[in-house]
C-alpha cells in the first residue's frame, strides 16, 4: 500500500534580519495522520506554521501543502485546509449560525450546501438550542468544538491547529480530541501545537522543535523510549531544556 | 489566617461567576485555585485585590477586611493578572522602577526578593516591554508583582500558553518565594500544576468541587482506574463508550483511563469483550488516579 504525503518539508528556513526563526526542516506527514508540532515558547513553531499555510514566504528550502507548492500556489494552499488557532477561531458577534454561513461563504460553499452542511454540524455537536446565541456568549470549550468543525467545513485535506485546546475545561478538552480522531479516521490530515504534553501522546507522530531546528521526530512511543522517559512532558522537558 | 474567603458569590447578569465560594489559606501556604477558562477564577482574584465587590460574603487578606481595608490591603499584597497588564512602552527598568515608586519604595531596597528572577531579564532592562517574548514578560510582571514586598501574592494563570520547560522554572521561582514567607495564592488550567501546590480547590462553573491537599484530592477517587490501551485509540475510545458497563472513558496520554459501574468488575471480560470487537494488541492494567481524573468525575456530578 502506497502511503499518500500531503506535507513535504525540505531544508525549509525563515530568517528575520539576523534571526534564524526556522532553520532547515524537514519532515513528511501522511494521509490521515495526527502530525504533533512542539517546541517552546519562541521555538519556532508559529513561523513554520505561517509558511506551511501560504501566509509568510519562506528564506529558502520547499515545501508542498496539499500538492501546492508554499512559493507560488498559497491560494490553492488556502482553499485545501482548514485552520484554527485559541486565538482565531469564530466571530464573537456573530451568532453560531451565523459564523457557519460566514465561513462557508468565506470558502466558497454553495447556497445548499452550506445549509446542508451547516443542520449536520448543528445537529453532530447538539447545538439547537444555541444556534441564534452569540458566539461570544458560548463557552470557551464549545467555542472550540464548533470553530473544530467549521473549519472542516469545505472538507480540507488538512487542518491546522494552533493550540486550539488552551485553557478548556478537561472534558472537553478530550471530547475535542474524539472529534479530532474522527476527522482523521475519515482521512483528514491533523497538523496540531499544544502545550499540554498527555495531548502529544494523542498524536500518531511528535516532532519537537528547539531554536529552530527539529531536534526529534517519531511516534510517541520511540521518543519516550529513545529518551529513556515514561511521558512526554519528560522527554519534552530532556529535549527543550538545554 | 492570611486569606479568609467566607460565602462569597458574585454574577454578572444570569450568570453566577462565583457561587457560596468559602476558602482558607494559611500564612506561607502555596495554595492553588484549578479549574479551566470560565470557572470563575478571575473574578475571585479580583475581589480579593479589592477590584471588585462581591455581591455577597465577605472575606479578608493579611487581615484586613476587603472592603472596609481596601487601602490597606493594596499596599500589603501584589497582584499579576492574566493578561499582560504593564506599561508596554516604558522599558523593562522603566516598568519596574514605577512600580517601585507608587508604593513608595526603591529597586535597590527589595532587590533581594526579586533578584532570582529579574537577573533574566535585566540584560534586556532597556527594552520595551511590548518587545518581550512571553517568558520575558511573565518575568517582569513577577518581578513588578513583588517589588513592594508583598505579604500576599495573586497570581491569575500565569502559565497560561507557556510551554512546560518554562512552566516548570516558573513554579521553581514560586517555591523560593513561599520559603520567603510569602502567602501565594495560584490559578492554573493545568492539572498537573496542582501537584505543585500544598492544598488546591477545584473549581468549575463559579462552585468549589472539593479543598485538599492534591495528594488527599486523588486518594478520594471513588472507583478503580483502568489504563487500556490496542492498536487503534479512535476504534477502542467508540468501543469503550459502547460497552454496557462503562462508568467513565477518558483519554489519558498514552491509554485509556477506564472506570466500570460495577464493584467486582474483571478486565478479563472486558479484554474478551474488546478481543471480540476486533481490537488488536490490548493492554489493560490498573493504574493510580490523577487530579485530572478526580477533578473530571467531580465535575460529571
Amino acid at each position: 500500500m502506497k502511503e499518500e504525503t500531503v506535507i513535504k518539508v525540505e531544508g525549509l528556513t525563515k530568517v528575520f534580519g539576523d534571526f534564524i526563526a526556522v532553520n532547515n526542516i524537514n519532515f513528511h506527514v501522511r494521509k490521515g495522520e495526527i502530525f504533533g508540532f512542539l517546541g517552546a515558547n519562541g521555538a519556532g513553531k508559529t513561523t513554520a506554521m505561517k509558511m506551511l499555510i501560504g501566509i509568510s514566504a519562506p528564506s529558502s528550502g520547499s515545501a508542498n501543502v496539499a500538492g501546492f507548492d508554499v512559493y507560488t500556489q498559497t491560494e490553492s494552499i488556502k482553499k485545501s485546509i482548514g485552520y484554527m488557532s485559541q486565538k482565531f477561531a469564530l466571530y464573537d458577534d456573530l451568532t453560531v449560525k451565523e459564523n457557519i454561513r460566514f465561513f462557508g461563504g468565506i470558502y466558497g460553499l454553495s447556497k445548499n450546501n452550506i445549509s446542508l452542511k451547516s443542520n449536520l454540524l448543528i445537529e453532530e455537536l447538539g447545538l439547537e438550542k444555541v444556534v441564534h446565541s452569540l458566539v461570544g456568549s458560548l463557552p470557551l470549550g464549545w467555542k472550540q468544538k464548533i470553530a473544530f468543525s467549521v473549519s472542516l467545513l469545505h472538507d480540507p485535506k488538512i487542518v491546522f491547529l494552533d493550540e486550539p485546546t488552551g485553557g478548556v475545561d478537561p472534558i472537553t478538552r478530550r471530547q475535542f480530541w474524539e472529534m479530532i480522531y474522527k476527522a482523521a479516521n475519515n482521512g483528514t490530515t491533523i497538523f496540531v501545537t499544544t502545550h499540554y504534553m498527555d495531548e502529544a501522546e494523542y498524536c500518531d507522530r511528535v516532532s519537537i522543535m528547539v531554536d529552530g531546528t527539529i531536534e526529534a521526530l517519531d511516534t510517541p512511543k520511540n521518543l519516550k523510549a529513545h529518551f529513556g522517559s515514561d511521558s512526554m512532558n519528560d522527554v519534552f522537558l530532556k529535549l527543550a531544556r538545554t | 489566617m492570611s486569606i479568609r474567603i467566607d460565602h462569597i458569590s458574585k454574577s454578572y447578569g444570569k450568570v453566577n461567576a462565583l457561587d457560596d465560594i468559602s476558602i482558607q489559606v494559611h500564612q506561607g501556604e502555596l495554595f492553588g485555585l484549578i479549574g479551566p477558562d470560565g470557572a470563575g477564577k478571575t473574578t475571585l482574584f479580583r475581589i480579593l485585590t479589592t477590584l471588585l465587590l462581591p455581591d455577597q460574603g465577605s472575606a479578608s487578606v493579611a487581615g484586613y477586611d476587603i472592603i472596609a481595608d481596601f487601602k490597606a490591603i493594596r499596599k500589603q499584597v501584589g497582584y499579576m493578572p492574566g493578561r499582560f497588564s504593564l506599561y508596554q512602552d516604558l522599558t523593562v527598568e522603566e516598568n519596574l522602577r514605577f512600580f517601585a515608586t507608587i508604593f513608595g519604595t526603591t529597586i535597590a531596597e527589595n532587590y533581594d526578593l526579586i533578584r532570582d528572577i529579574y537577573v533574566q531579564i535585566e540584560p534586556f532592562k532597556n527594552r520595551r516591554a511590548g518587545k518581550l517574548s512571553g517568558g520575558m514578560k511573565q518575568k517582569l510582571a513577577l518581578s513588578c508583582a513583588l517589588i513592594h514586598k508583598p505579604k500576599v501574592l495573586f497570581l491569575d494563570e500565569p502559565t497560561t500558553g507557556v510551554d512546560p520547560v518554562s512552566r516548570k522554572e516558573f513554579w521553581e521561582m514560586l517555591k523560593r518565594l513561599q520559603d520567603k514567607g510569602i502567602t501565594i495564592l495560584v490559578s492554573t488550567p493545568y492539572m498537573d500544576e496542582a501537584a505543585l501546590c500544598d492544598r488546591i480547590a477545584l473549581i468549575q462553573d463559579g462552585r468549589i468541587l472539593e479543598i485538599d491537599t492534591p495528594k488527599a484530592i486523588v486518594e478520594h477517587y471513588p472507583k478503580p482506574i483502568f489504563d487500556v490501551g490496542a492498536h487503534n485509540t479512535y476504534l477502542l475510545i467508540e468501543k469503550l463508550n459502547a460497552y454496557a458497563h462503562k462508568h467513565s472513558v477518558f483519554p489519558f496520554g498514552e491509554y485509556i483511563h477506564y472506570t466500570d459501574q460495577r464493584d467486582g468488575f474483571d478486565p478479563l471480560e472486558l479484554r474478551a469483550y474488546l478481543k471480540k470487537e476486533g481490537l488488536q494488541n490490548i493492554h489493560i492494567e490498573r493504574t493510580k488516579a490523577t487530579i485530572e481524573d478526580t477533578f473530571m468525575e467531580l465535575a460529571k456530578q
